[in-house]
């Protein structure tokens, strides 16, 4: 924000703070000062007050002092040469009989973060840890650490260790945990200071005494102990049982945190232990804050991961209050969708469907895309509420239904009879592109049963000149194709307008060639253009569906109790890990390296062409090939048979980066030993023994990220390199 | 580990700004208001990120209390420790709003320096913190016409004084030391109730979270020993012989309070330090042990000319002596409601329709106990779509049950030892709040 006359300002607070008959008047004085402190935390710079802000430190009223201090230290590392004037008042506030004022010097005497300051500052310092008032103790502890980072390369005093160390027995809690903390900072180039078997008994038997945060910091420096048997193992454990069910939640976070570090090996314990803090954490969820809510929630979708039934009984809880924020409530359905059983499934879909007409349309679609979940396991019901909500005829609502009908047909095939029927008459309503892609998709997988597909089409293409997006147009042209395909008589007529029209008149490359594609490919005789375009209508990999497989703790005990869980989109991964057919822009089967080729023109486009070795690739069979893939989240949209040359893989995947996803396409090519010349003459390529086991990795990806298609192209080496050798 | 401390109104305005451990430098309060406020609806804004700085905040009194981190740390201890460092603020300046923090940003900076050294904890308990903190709090008090009734003719005391001014809490703490303020304790019950009536009238879901909060302003108290209903219980085993036990699932106490004499006469024990403390928090889920406050019996239909007709009839099944104050029933309704006409059972009643939120609130400042009211409203919606009364609810209650707790919980007792000197007041006071009653039609 910017302050107009901030110089006035200042010249205005110096008279005033140089008026002697201020000075004389303590109280006059001290409210000069306070407005300095206003300015500055206002914004307003008021480093030019410094020499008259100097003169002030030396008083007696304390209020006045802890004032000058705050201003001091943030303009000290401006002025660093008249900062030296403090340190004579700093010093012999350290002989000051009070202890309030010892440990006010001593701490503000290293908060100036002066480097040049630090050889008064030592003597003061050591004499603070022997201090008899506690407040200076903790003080001058602490004070230790900021010394040392503030010369990260001078040497470290083992005295100064030692002392710290034999403080930890101190009678003061906050000095033994402050000493933790500076010893901690100290030593961080050893790797932290030294857990061993005294050291950790002694803070296990004082943790009664700490506060809250002390408890936190005790129990954070444990993780790194690790016992020598197993019955001190459990004498630790049992001695922890009580803070695992504190009622305050970050004690229980890190409770649970040190459980699951020290018990990696029996899973029994670490089982046992999420269930205790069950209570606490539904507790956590209720609270008053808000936050706290939140950040409860987001650690029970990961204690989920491991015990999916740990909370079944417990839905209730996770109901949305109705003046709940929106993020909270869409993690609240994220962990109802995962809490769905037998029993509880009549209820919490009718809970879901309340939500489906929220006012919110975030939430709205959360909630709908949530009853798509469920649909997966219990698809009547779910079809049911989705087919009723069509009929409600507003937009959003509209949109998303068909969007989560997609993808619930997508894996749940059997459900598309229900599905072809609910769509009749809905492109009415929809408004938005993502919709209507939805619906484009399902006609052109179904498209054979549903009777007014044509008509629907009819419209679109009508439209199609006004039409703004290009992913709806491509979809638009896949999906005449097909319908082509089966309907032929119905459709014959409008695709040619289409196709003419995306010909001649489209200025959209993708679509272009699109159009084109399909134009030669027509021109191959119908049996081929049947071969192509008939592709998959659901998932291939319907096995794993039922339900996620219980993953073990250490998947996700790193990242408890850290800001991980809480990070935007850390509940998404989920949702997007298992195919769904929208991301799909290009369909099944239209041949990429065509697309790759014209496409390269465009500028918001990166490619990428790499070798990789290895000779395991063209001989594995395709199922291990895609179920590694899918393992790290790569979708393989095609390949070749097995042992066809020239063999090619295409593939794609969604790289998610703050609130972007950028599409990654990527074709894999062996061009095998019969090619060998052919392929040499373009490129000079290494020696002909080396060709025969490499493979060709062309990538594309918009928008351009060099950095995620890097990181990409590892991942792709990475699995490739771990597929089988196995020839069939 | 806290690396910076600041907090900003809702406007942007840097209020208080102090910096730990200078990692950073101070424009990332400018980063982080362009980052909270670019969020949309549906984005968690608790934790943000820019570069490998994080950002934690939390929202109270209308102002953004951020903590910025480093290292990845817990985030239970940073919004914990955020809260109750807004908390700490109320309890020094009496109450929490943009101007109490503008005018103590003194005492703020004061309490932060004494409260966090070098980014990591070192006390949050103010009754050490009283020993260190030494600037007063500067208070306003808004002139109120509430105050004056509580004076009667040449300054006797009226009938009114017995009872306790809903603000006399917001006070703050350490203003009893020098001005001999009134050495008053307040323990108050608060119980926050969620509930969800299916539109067949049966209860689907009921919890209560409640808890007991002290707020002190004593100068000297050494023992305080609070005694709750005798057949008060825990869990679900212990249901005595002849109902009326008062019963919670979960309980959980402040860890100064002592419990010896809690299993025997449900006492409980406890040093109340000044300012605000919560004493012990339950929660009771699935079974309330009287009927629901309230039940709705809607009638909804379309007439012939396109509108909407909704008779609503709404009973309180409280006990006749008490009431609900301040209820507001909110009535989701149709897209494309245009305006609405009502009819209401008594003028101090009101109604609107609030188009941005789509939905009619029909406010109700009291009603009494064991009575029911109707109200028909007839909405005008020229664009109706096909299902509008799918379109309709569900209806949702906020409202306040003052001097009443929904689990029954009562304070039998309050005793101070040794008994103080001067005149002290001690207040109990009860208050039931709706956190979410939503009844479905």
């Amino acid at each position: 924000m910017p302050y107009l006359g901030s110089e006035d300002t200042v010249r205005e607070l110096r008279r005033h703070l140089s008026n002697p008959n201020v000075q004389s008047d303590p109280l006059r004085y001290r409210s000069s000062i306070l407005k300095v402190i206003r300015a500055m935390s206002q914004g307003v710079d008021v480093a030019g007050l410094f020499s008259e802000m100097v003169k002030a430190c030396a008083t007696v009223d304390i209020v006045q002092k802890k004032l000058v201090y705050v201003f001091l230290c943030s303009y000290a590392t401006l002025n660093p040469e008249l900062s030296l004037l403090v340190i004579n008042t700093l010093r012999k506030d350290c002989q000051d009989p009070n202890p309030m004022v010892r440990s006010l010097a001593l701490r503000n005497m290293v908060n100036l973060r002066l480097p040049s300051l630090a050889e008064y500052v030592e003597q003061p310092l050591s004499a603070g840890l022997r201090d008899r008032a506690a407040c200076v103790r903790r003080v001058a502890v602490l004070g230790w650490a900021k010394l040392h980072n503030l010369q990260p390369a001078s040497e470290i005093d083992a005295a100064v260790v030692n002392e710290l160390y034999g403080l930890l027995r101190d009678p003061d809690p906050v000095v033994m945990v402050n000493c933790l903390r500076a010893l901690e900072e100290i030593l961080k180039e050893e790797g932290g200071m030294a857990i061993n078997k005294p050291i950790t008994h002694h803070l296990l038997n004082r943790l009664g005494q700490l506060d809250v945060w002390g408890q936190c910091e005790v129990l954070r420096v444990l993780q790194r102990y690790r016992p020598q048997s197993e019955s001190e193992l459990f004498d630790i454990l049992s001695l922890l049982d009580a803070s695992l069910v504190s009622p305050h939640p970050p004690v229980m976070a890190a409770t649970l945190s040190l459980f699951l570090v020290l018990c990696p090996d029996l899973p029994a314990v670490s089982f046992a232990a999420l269930e205790r803090v069950r209570g606490p954490l539904l507790a956590a969820c209720g609270s008053a804050s808000r936050e706290t809510r939140f950040t409860a929630l987001c650690h029970i979708q990961l204690l989920l991961r491991s015990l999916p039934g740990l909370m079944g009984a417990h839905y209730k809880r996770f109901f949305c209050g109705y003046a709940e924020p929106a993020y909270i409530k869409q993690r609240k359905m994220q962990v109802l969708v995962e809490l769905v059983n037998d029993d509880n499934v009549a209820m919490l879909l009718d809970e879901l469907r309340g939500y489906c007409t929220d006012v919110n349309a975030d939430t709205a679609q959360a909630a709908i895309s949530a009853i798509g979940r469920i649909g997966r396991s219990y698809s009547d019901q779910c079809l049911q509420i989705l087919t009723g909500l069509l009929g409600l005829q507003q937009e959003h609502i509209t949109s998303a239904v068909v969007q989560t009908m997609r993808d619930l047909v997508w894996v749940c095939p059997q459900c598309s009879d229900t599905v072809c029927s609910a769509l009749e008459g809905c492109e009415e309503t929809l408004q938005d592109s993502q919709g209507r892609q939805a619906l484009l998709w399902l006609l052109a997988v179904h498209g054979e049963r549903v009777r007014s597909a044509p008509y629907t089409l009819e419209g679109f293409i009508d439209g199609v000149r006004g039409e703004a997006s290009p992913g709806v147009k491509m979809e638009l042209l896949t999906t005449t194709m097909r319908l082509f395909v089966c309907r032929p008589a119905e459709t014959q007529d409008m695709l040619g307008r289409l196709l003419h029209h995306c010909i001649e008149e489209e200025t959209d490359m993708c679509v272009r060639d699109q159009a084109l594609l399909y134009y030669r490919l027509l021109r191959c005789g119908m049996e081929e253009t049947r071969r192509v375009l008939g592709g998959r209508r659901s998932e291939p990999s319907l096995g794993v569906l039922i339900g996620r497989p219980a993953e073990p703790i250490s998947q996700w005990a790193s990242s408890f109790n850290t800001l991980e869980p809480l990070k935007q989109g850390a509940g998404e991964t989920e949702t997007t890990g298992r195919a769904s057919p929208q991301h799909v822009t290009f369909d099944l089967d239209s041949d990429l390296s065509d697309t790759l080729n014209s496409g390269a023109e465009e500028l918001d486009y990166v490619c990428l062409e790499e070798r990789i070795r290895c000779p395991a690739v063209p001989h594995c069979s395709p199922q291990s090939l895609q179920a590694a893939m899918q393992l790290v989240n790569i979708q393989t949209l095609a390949f070749t048979a097995a042992h066809a040359s020239p063999w090619r893989v295409y593939l794609y995947t969604h790289a998610q980066q703050a609130a972007r996803s950028a599409l990654i396409l990527g074709q894999l090519l062996y061009a095998g030993e019969d090619e060998d010349e052919d392929e040499a003459g373009l490129s000079e390529g290494p020696s002909p023994r080396g060709r025969e086991e490499e493979v060709k990795v062309t990538l594309k990806q918009r928008p351009r990220d060099e950095k995620a298609l890097q990181g990409f192209l590892s991942i792709l080496t990475a699995v490739l390199h771990t597929l089988p050798f196995n020839t069939h | 580990m806290i690396s910076q401390v600041f907090i900003l109104s809702s406007q942007g305005d840097h209020l208080i700004y102090k910096d730990f451990r200078g990692e950073a430098g101070s424009d990332v309060v400018g980063v982080f208001y362009e980052k909270v406020t670019a969020l949309t609806g549906d984005q968690p804004p608790v934790v943000m990120n820019h570069g490998d700085l994080h950002f934690v905040h939390v929202r109270q009194g209308g102002l953004y209390w951020v903590a910025t981190t480093t290292a990845d740390s817990s985030p239970f201890t940073l919004i914990e420790f955020l809260n109750r460092l807004a908390a700490l603020v109320k309890d020094y300046c009496g109450s929490l709003c943009e101007k109490s923090v503008q005018m103590n940003f003194a005492l703020i900076y004061e309490l932060l320096d004494e409260v966090v050294d070098y980014g990591y904890i070192q006390t949050t308990s103010s009754d050490v913190l009283k020993n260190f903190i030494q600037t007063e709090a500067v208070c306003s008090k808004p002139f109120s016409l509430f105050d004056l009734s509580n004076v009667g003719l040449f300054g006797a005391e009226t009938q009114q004084s017995k009872v306790a001014p809903s603000s006399a809490a917001t006070r703050p703490v350490q203003s009893s030391r020098e001005q001999g303020g009134k050495s008053e304790i307040f323990v108050d019950v608060i119980e926050r109730m969620s509930v969800v009536i299916g539109s067949n009238g049966v209860v689907m879901k009921a919890d209560v979270e409640g808890e007991i909060r002290v707020k002190c302003f004593m100068p000297s108290c050494s023992e305080m020993r609070i005694g709750l209903n005798e057949e008060f219980s825990i869990g679900k085993s212990q249901i005595r012989g002849y109902g009326a036990a008062v019963r919670v699932d979960e309980c959980s106490f402040h860890q100064a309070v002592r419990l010896d004499e809690f299993s025997s006469s449900r006492i409980l024990r406890l040093c109340p330090s000044p300012g605000e403390q919560t004493v012990m928090q339950y929660q009771l889920s699935d079974e309330l042990p009287s009927a629901p406050p309230f039940r709705l019996y809607p009638t909804i239909e379309r007439d012939s000319g396109g509108r909407l007709l909704m008779y609503l009839k709404l009973r309180c099944d409280l006990l006749p002596r008490s009431a609900a104050i301040n209820v507001c029933v909110t009535i989701p309704v149709p897209r494309g409601s245009v305006s609405v006409s009502q009819e209401l059972s008594s003028p101090d009643q009101s109604a609107e329709l609030k188009l941005q939120s789509r939905a009619i609130e029909w406010r109700i400042p009291r009603f009494p106990g064991g009575t029911q009211l109707s109200a028909l409203f007839k909405l005008e919606a020229p664009a109706l779509g096909p299902a509008p009364l799918m379109e309709v609810g569900p209806v949702v209650l906020a409202f306040e049950l003052p001097h009443l707790t929904v689990t029954g919980l009562q304070i039998r007792f309050l005793r101070l030892s040794p008994v103080q000197p001067g005149p002290s007041q001690r207040w109990i006071r009860y208050v039931t709040h709706s956190d979410s009653y939503v009844i479905r039609v």
